[in-house]
């Protein structure tokens, strides 16, 4: 992180995870209002950034694998932020907001100067394809982060070990519904944005490239949260399996943002 | 058993607390029902206390576990805490040599710290318990409302209502289940969530069994289902609970229905096998249960903990998880104890307020005096001064006094940077001989 917004940004969301860390140790309904109210603060303070490096750059956020990332953090806030209002429930987010200080503060460790720059946008339907297909991993990753939890919480139901933090966590039921409808707002994106992506190629070139390993490895992850909701609601998979799919499926993601878009991809390779 | 007292306890002249009483620790049961107050018995209490010129204000506690006299008393009443122990005793008609040595008491900052301790739960018989608030909040609300109360007592019971919702809301004193049957209901709510929703069946109908459906009940749980060896036995706790009774032999058939099930059925060994519950599961399409199992001998397959979605916990299971929470709650009692101190802090300051208010208008009081005796004195060796002159020097000498305690006055109003000078407001006390007032009022 380079400029003082982004900094400024940092400390909002590190206090942010202060005080829902303070909640999930000894509930307090203003601190934790608090807490919602600085994250809401810290994104606005996020987009404002975002806008800035635009606006310096002259082009989108999401030009280089910082302004990427970067947005990727900001999708994953919003859709925590829209799930803690929908599910009144913030004792995850402690683990939200550590993940967003994590992943912002790795930032500067893992971006060079050197590195090679994104091509041009190419119009609005480029501008929705990327934004879409990127808010769709941040609600893949935070249905991560709730699968994690549950199956944390599963185990330590069955060890019958009931450690302070235990009784703070939210109940496997509100946090399988939590993971459900993270999946399910990045699912909506991910078709949206795949959508896009094939109509703004085709407008592009006239033909559509199923055959790039970053569009066979979506159309993977595609199906497995499709598969995912179908089984977390199945007699067999209901429950810790399905919250280990889940989990597995985000795994499947990380390689795609990852591995695919560095080494394999011919055209998805924007940064 | 000795009278509890505190050899260290400050004495202060003006505001005092003062309280005496009896608890769980000092007698017992048999005692201790003997001395309870009705909400009406606790009223007449501190309207005779007042009456009787023993106490200014007073607040009556009384609880299973204690019954306690809260006051502040007469400003020339010496031995307050003896002729509160003797109205105490007058009252409920016992002999006091019964209640020698049962009685604490404690005055001034002890007697704050006793009660901030009450609130916060941690001189309950059950660390952390949250009923005693509650207590306290309705014997105070009705003492106001009586009029009981005045402006010492008000500031004291609202800082000790405070110290309790803190205690509870930032610590881990009051947090975690302390009996087995509530255990095994917060437990089932760390799978359901809220269980307005849900069912539970109870399999017996043993005590635990019953205090397990009183925590359901109170948690607004969707159906209550009672199945027991004895249709009688089922169909009356039903009756008592507002669930349904299930003959013994449909057992199997409503198996599959309930999320929470609770098994406490007497001597018979294994009740549910593992074979049953596996069918139960899968007649449950794979939704999570909940077996809660009080039964000795178990009444459900060890072997079953295994199953997918199905949680197993028995009395020992819960036993364990209780002995957790009793020593997680005891470890929290030094910041229990952190949040006391600052509560009291609080009032301290403000009492020195109180005292520093009460010492300035002592001052005027005694400059006035002195100021109309000098007048008077030196006005009458001077003839020459005509009766003008002897309003102005009257008036000057009056504003000279409101000058002189302008300062002090503002400053006491303002009630600033009065935290810990209490002893300073003792010395100016001791320095002007105020506190010698009352003996020259006779």
């Amino acid at each position: 992180m380079s400029h003082h917004l982004d900094y400024l940004t940092l400390a909002i969301y590190a206090a942010s995870f202060l005080c829902y860390a303070r909640v999930l140790y000894a509930p307090d309904l203003w601190v934790g209002r608090f807490a919602s109210a600085l994250l809401a603060g810290g994104m606005a303070l996020h987009y404002f950034a975002l806008l800035e490096r635009s606006r310096l750059t002259h082009t989108v956020p999401y030009d280089d694998l910082y302004g990427s990332m970067s947005l990727f953090a900001w999708l994953l806030g919003l859709t925590y932020l829209g799930l803690e209002i929908l599910h009144r429930q913030r004792s995850v987010g402690a683990f939200v907001t550590l993940l967003l200080i994590g992943w912002l503060g790795c930032l500067p460790l893992v971006i060079r100067d050197d590195m090679p720059t994104a091509p041009p946008a190419r119009g609005p339907l480029f501008a929705f394809h990327v934004t879409l297909n990127t808010w769709a991993y941040a609600a893949f990753a935070l249905s991560f982060v709730l699968s994690v939890v549950y199956i944390a919480q599963d185990s330590i139901l069955r060890s019958r070990r009931a450690g302070t933090a235990f009784w703070r966590f939210p109940a496997l039921d509100v946090l399988d519904r939590m993971s459900r409808s993270s999946v399910f707002v990045g699912l909506g994106a991910l078709i949206l944005g795949v959508a896009m992506g094939l109509i703004w190629e085709h407008r592009l070139r006239g033909t559509y490239s199923w055959g790039d390993p970053k569009v066979i490895v979506t159309l993977a992850i595609l199906v497995a949260y499709v598969a995912y909701l179908g089984l977390s609601r199945s007699a067999n998979w209901r429950g810790a399996r399905a919250a280990r799919l889940c989990a597995f499926n985000f795994l499947v993601v990380l390689f795609s943002y990852t591995f695919v878009n560095l080494y394999l991809t011919r055209f998805h390779r924007f940064f | 058993m000795p009278t509890i007292t505190n050899p260290n306890r400050t004495e202060t002249a003006r505001v005092q607390v003062a309280l005496i009483g009896c608890n769980h620790r000092t007698a017992p049961l048999e005692l201790r029902e003997r001395i309870v107050f009705t909400s009406q018995q606790a009223l007449e209490a501190a309207d005779e206390l007042r009456r009787n010129g023993i106490l200014e204000e007073a607040v009556v506690i009384s609880t299973c576990n204690r019954s306690e006299l809260y006051g502040v008393p007469a400003e020339t009443r010496a031995g307050s805490a003896e002729a509160m122990e003797e109205f105490f005793t007058s009252f409920h008609r016992i002999p006091a040599a019964e209640l020698n040595g049962r009685f604490y008491r404690w005055a001034g900052t002890d007697a704050v710290r006793h009660l901030f301790r009450v609130t916060a739960g941690l001189d309950s018989m059950l660390l952390g318990e949250s009923e005693i608030l509650g207590q306290v909040r309705t014997a105070y609300a009705q003492a106001l409302e009586y009029g009981a109360t005045g402006p010492v007592l008000n500031r004291m019971f609202q800082g000790a209502i405070e110290v309790g919702k803190r205690v509870r809301a930032e610590t881990e004193v009051g947090a975690r289940p302390m009996s087995v049957a509530l255990a095994g209901v917060k437990l089932a709510e760390r799978v359901f969530g809220n269980l307005k929703g849900h069912s539970a069946l109870i399999v017996g109908a043993g005590a635990v069994a019953e205090q397990v459906v009183e925590h359901l009940r109170n948690r607004g749980i969707g159906s209550l289902r009672v199945v027991n060896r004895s249709y009688e036995h089922a169909a009356e706790l039903a009756g008592r609970v507002g669930g349904e009774a299930i003959p013994w032999e449909k057992l199997e058939t409503v198996l599959g229905l309930p999320d929470i099930l609770v098994t406490s059925v007497g001597g018979t060994g294994a009740v549910l096998t593992r074979d049953l519950l596996e069918r139960t599961i899968e007649a449950r399409k794979g939704r999570p249960i909940f077996v809660v199992d009080l039964g000795v001998p178990r009444n459900v397959d060890a072997d079953a903990a295994g199953l997918y979605n199905l949680y197993l916990y028995n009395i020992d299971d819960l036993g364990e998880i209780v002995e957790q929470n009793k020593k997680a709650r005891e470890a929290e009692i030094p910041r229990a104890e952190a949040i006391i101190s600052e509560h009291i802090k609080k009032f301290e300051a403000w009492r020195a307020t109180l005292e520093a208010g009460s010492i300035v208008d002592d001052l005027r009081d005694r400059f006035h005096k002195h100021r109309e005796l000098l007048i008077r004195e030196k006005l009458a060796e001077m003839d020459d001064v005509s009766p003008e002159e002897r309003q102005r020097i009257a008036h000057i000498t009056e504003e000279l006094i409101e000058r002189v305690l302008e300062q002090p006055t503002k400053r006491v109003r303002q009630g600033g940077g009065m935290r810990g000078r209490l002893g300073a407001v003792e010395a100016l006390r001791h320095l002007f001989g105020l506190d010698e007032k009352s003996e020259e009022k006779d």
